[in-house]
């Protein structure tokens, strides 16, 4: 059996791997988790305790694709900011664990809320590879033309596995 | 109005099944709007109130979408 996902029973999905992907996997996921410090709350012990945080938008191009604003207007994109972006951040935090912790060579038994985990690190480990990368929509025809000399080509090719990866995942739950 | 951006990495088919399981859309009226946000650069996915909007574009973002609220009042 190919490497990917299936359906299960009752919304269920089978992950398949082997040993080196289930590892390539774990340090993508890893990086991810480096890269999305916890939700940091204000030290007002009221704001900490209604999940109020940094109100800044991140700078970095890859925490600001996987952390948008949510309005284009500056002001009311920095409220929004600080009410909703350490739960955002915890709910990347925990997506991730939840692959490093259900990720096995052979075959794994996903729980519908597990699969959802997945499907949702999975795009981000995608976002943050592909925001690095700067990919057009153009990126499989581009790997197919591209030496495998090319500094590029491990990192192009990796995420394209990931988009093959996550297409069979959206499959599977369909 | 909730709108949804086009981008380079989120696929056709995750972005039509994202909009079926957080709006609860048939597959044909999920696909149509991905379509748009790919054919035409952006698509409104939802509208309502600003609580309304504020909880679809959060729920959006986890779902990594590049999603705003436009309040209604600017056209």
């Amino acid at each position: 059996m190919s490497s990917g996902f299936s359906a299960g029973r009752d919304g269920s999905v089978i992950a398949q791997f082997e040993a080196a992907e289930v590892s390539l996997l774990r340090s993508l996921v890893s990086m991810l988790l480096g890269l999305v410090s916890p939700g940091e709350t204000s030290d007002d012990p009221l704001e900490r305790a209604l999940g109020i945080g940094a109100a800044q938008a991140p700078t970095d191009p890859v925490l600001a694709r996987l952390f948008p604003s949510a309005y284009e207007d500056e002001k009311e994109a920095t409220e929004f900011r600080r009410y909703t972006e350490a739960t955002l951040r915890d709910g990347k935090r925990a997506d991730a664990r939840t692959v490093l912790e259900t990720a096995r060579s052979g075959r794994a038994d996903l729980t519908p809320e597990q699969a959802q985990a997945w499907l949702r690190s999975l795009n981000d480990v995608r976002l943050t590879l592909g925001t690095k990368l700067d990919v057009t929509e153009e990126v499989h025809d581009e790997i197919a033309t591209m030496s495998e000399d090319d500094p590029r080509y491990p990192a192009y090719v990796t995420y394209d596995w990931l988009t093959y990866l996550q297409d069979s995942l959206v499959r599977a739950l369909w | 109005m909730t709108i949804v951006w086009n981008d380079p990495v989120n696929l056709m088919s995750y972005v039509t099944y994202v909009f079926q399981t957080v709006f609860g859309y048939t597959k044909e009226k999920a696909e149509k709007l991905m379509l748009d946000v790919h054919q035409k650069g952006k698509a409104v996915v939802s509208s309502g109130t600003r609580e309304e909007m504020e909880r679809d574009v959060q729920i959006l973002h986890s779902y990594g979408l590049w999603a705003t609220v436009q309040p209604d009042s600017v056209k």
